[in-house]
C-alpha cells in the first residue's frame, strides 16, 4: 500500500513537471497517430495478399498490434525511464541520495521517473486491443480475459526484470547508456508473432531478449493459442528472473562505491 | 584542396579510434540495422510461401534478395547527423565548428564515410550469410550491375544532404527527436523498407516517387533486383541527380538561415 502510495507521488510530481510543456501531449499523440496508422497500413497491405499470417488471421494480428503499443506504453512509461535515470546516477554519484532514503533502492530506482505522455500509447493500445476483440466476438471469453491478464502481467515483470540485471551492469561498467537500447530495437520484433520467425531468432526473442513473453505470449492467451505450458512456464520465469535480479541487483548495489561522497 | 585532404585523413583516424573506443555501441546498432529488414524478409516470405511461392511478381527467393540488397543499401546511405546536431546546438558545441575554416559538412562526410568503411564488410559478411540461409535469388543483368554503383552513390548523396538539411531544424526547435521520429516513419513506409513500394497501393507509389523516400533507399535496391528496365532506370538516375541539385541548394539556403539564428547558448 504505501508502494503504491510512493509511485502515485513519483506520478504526480511527473505530471506536474510535464504539465509544463503541455505541447509534448500533441506532439507524442501525432507520432502515436502517425506510427499506429502506418503499421495498419502495412497490415492492411499485407493482408490484401494473404487470408492468414503463419496462421493468424487479420483481426488476430490486430490485436497483437494492440497488445505491442500497450505493453510498448508500459515500458516507456515507468520501465524505461527508471532504469534510464539509474544508469546515469550511478555514473555521476548521484545514486548515493537515493541510498540515503529509508525506502528499498531497488523499488525507489524503479519508479523514480514516470514518462506521462506514454500513457497515449497505453490507450491506443487498449483502443485497438478492444477493437480487435469485438471483432473476434465470442471467442474470448471470461477465462481468456483472465490468462491474458496474468500473461500482461507475467510479460511485464520479466522486462522490467530483464531491465534491471542489464542497468545493474552498469555498477561494473559504467558506460551501458547504450545497453537499454538493444531491447528497443528488438522490441521492433515483437509486432509479429515469434512463430513466424526460423528457430535461431524465436529462441533469441524468447530466452535471451524476452520479446516473445511481452507481446506473443498475451496475445495467444487473447486468442486461444496459449498451452497450458507456456502459462506455466510464463509464471515460473517471472517468478525466476524477479527473484535473480533482485539478487543480482543487490551484489551490484555492494559493488558501488559512490563517486563524490 | 590538400587542406581538406588532410581534414579528412585526421578525420579518419578519429572516427576509428572512436569507433574501437564504443565497440559495444557499434554491435547493438549493428544489431537493429540487421533486424530491421530480417523482419519484414520474414513477414514477406511467410506471406510468400502461404500464397504459392509469389506475390505481385516477387518469388520467396526474390524477396530475400530485395530485403538484404535494401540492407545494405541502407546500411550505405545512413547517417546519424540528425541525432547528432541537436546534441551540438543544444551544448553549444557548433560554436567550435563555426570557428573553424572549413564548412562544418566536411567533418561529417569524413566522419560518415570513415565509419562506413569499417563497417560495410561485416555488414556485407552477414549479408552473404542471410542470402545462404534465406536462398536469396538475385542475377542481375551486367548494365543492371553497372549502373547500380552511380544509383547508389547518388542515393548516398541525396541522403546525406537532405538530412543534413532536416538536422539544421535545431537551430529553430527543440523537438527535433519528435521530427526525427515522423520523418523515420515516413521513410520506413515511403522508401520501400516495409515492403517493395510496387506491392503498395498506387496513389501511395506515386507519392513515393514524387517524395526524395524512393531515391534514396527503394530505387537502387529494385534496380540491382532487375525490377526497372533501362530506360526506368535511366530516369531514375535523372531523377536522383535532380534530387541532389535540389539538396545541395535547399541546404546552402537553411544553412545560412539557420547561422543567423544560431546563438550559441551557455558559450
Amino acid at each position: 500500500m504505501k508502494y503504491l502510495r510512493l509511485l502515485a507521488a513519483f506520478f504526480r510530481v511527473s505530471i506536474m513537471g510535464e504539465l509544463a510543456y503541455r505541447a509534448n501531449f500533441f506532439w507524442q499523440l501525432f507520432q502515436s497517430l502517425l506510427s499506429l496508422a502506418i503499421s495498419l497500413v502495412g497490415l492492411g497491405i499485407i493482408f490484401s495478399y494473404t487470408d492468414t499470417l503463419g496462421g493468424w488471421r487479420p483481426d488476430e494480428i490486430l490485436a497483437l498490434v494492440g497488445v505491442y503499443f500497450l505493453v510498448g506504453g508500459i515500458i516507456g512509461l515507468v520501465i524505461q525511464p527508471g532504469m534510464e535515470q539509474f544508469i546515469d546516477s550511478v555514473r555521476d554519484g548521484t545514486l548515493d541520495f537515493t541510498l540515503t532514503k529509508p525506502e528499498d533502492a531497488q523499488l525507489i530506482v524503479s519508479i523514480q521517473r514516470v514518462e506521462i505522455w506514454e500513457l497515449i500509447n497505453i490507450g491506443l493500445g487498449l483502443g485497438v486491443l478492444v477493437f480487435a476483440l469485438i471483432r473476434l466476438g465470442e471467442n474470448v471469453g471470461v477465462l481468456e480475459a483472465g490468462m491474458f491478464i496474468l500473461m500482461l502481467i507475467a510479460g511485464a515483470l520479466i522486462i522490467y526484470s530483464f531491465f534491471l540485471i542489464l542497468a545493474t551492469l552498469s555498477f561494473w561498467f559504467v558506460r551501458v547508456e547504450n545497453i537499454l537500447v538493444i531491447f528497443q530495437s528488438m522490441y521492433e520484433a515483437g509486432r509479429w508473432p515469434v512463430s513466424l520467425y526460423p528457430g535461431w531468432l524465436r529462441y533469441g526473442l524468447t530466452f535471451i531478449i524476452p520479446v516473445a513473453f511481452a507481446t506473443t505470449v498475451p496475445a495467444e492467451a487473447l486468442t486461444g493459442r496459449l498451452t497450458w505450458e507456456i502459462l506455466l512456464g510464463a509464471v515460473a520465469i517471472a517468478a525466476v528472473m524477479l527473484i535473480v535480479s533482485r539478487l543480482f541487483w543487490r551484489v551490484g548495489l555492494r559493488h558501488y562505491s559512490g563517486t563524490s561522497a | 584542396m590538400k587542406a581538406l585532404a588532410e581534414l579528412y585523413a585526421q578525420q579518419f583516424k578519429t572516427t576509428l579510434a572512436m569507433m574501437f573506443q564504443y565497440r559495444a555501441s557499434l554491435v547493438i546498432w549493428m544489431i537493429g540495422q540487421v533486424l530491421e529488414p530480417l523482419v519484414y524478409l520474414i513477414v514477406w516470405s511467410v506471406v510468400s510461401v502461404s500464397s504459392g511461392g509469389s506475390v505481385g511478381g516477387y518469388t520467396t527467393g526474390d524477396f530475400a534478395a530485395y530485403f538484404i540488397v535494401l540492407m545494405l543499401v541502407n546500411q550505405f546511405t545512413y547517417t546519424w547527423i540528425m541525432h547528432e546536431f541537436e546534441y551540438r546546438v543544444r551544448e553549444g558545441n557548433l560554436s567550435f565548428a563555426l570557428l573553424k575554416p572549413v564548412h562544418p559538412i566536411h567533418s561529417d562526410i569524413a566522419d560518415n564515410v570513415s565509419s562506413k568503411l569499417i563497417t560495410l564488410p561485416i555488414m556485407i559478411l552477414i549479408a552473404a550469410g542471410l542470402a545462404l540461409a534465406f536462398h536469396a535469388s538475385l542475377s542481375p543483368t551486367l548494365w543492371a550491375v553497372a549502373l547500380f554503383i552511380p544509383a547508389l552513390l547518388l542515393a548516398f548523396i541525396v541522403r546525406f544532404l537532405l538530412e543534413w538539411t532536416l538536422a539544421l531544424a535545431a537551430f529553430w526547435t527543440t523537438r527535433v527527436s519528435a521530427i526525427n521520429q515522423s520523418y523515420f516513419l515516413l521513410m520506413l513506409f515511403l522508401s520501400g523498407q516495409m515492403a517493395p513500394l510496387t506491392l503498395l497501393p498506387y496513389p501511395v507509389q506515386v507519392v513515393a516517387g514524387t517524395l526524395p523516400f524512393r531515391w534514396m533507399i527503394g530505387f537502387p535496391v529494385e534496380l540491382l533486383l532487375g525490377r526497372l528496365s533501362l530506360a526506368e532506370a535511366l530516369q531514375g538516375l535523372g531523377i536522383q541527380a535532380v534530387w541532389v541539385l535540389a539538396g545541395f541548394v535547399l541546404l546552402r539556403i537553411v544553412w545560412r538561415a539557420g547561422v543567423k539564428v544560431y546563438s550559441a547558448v551557455g558559450a
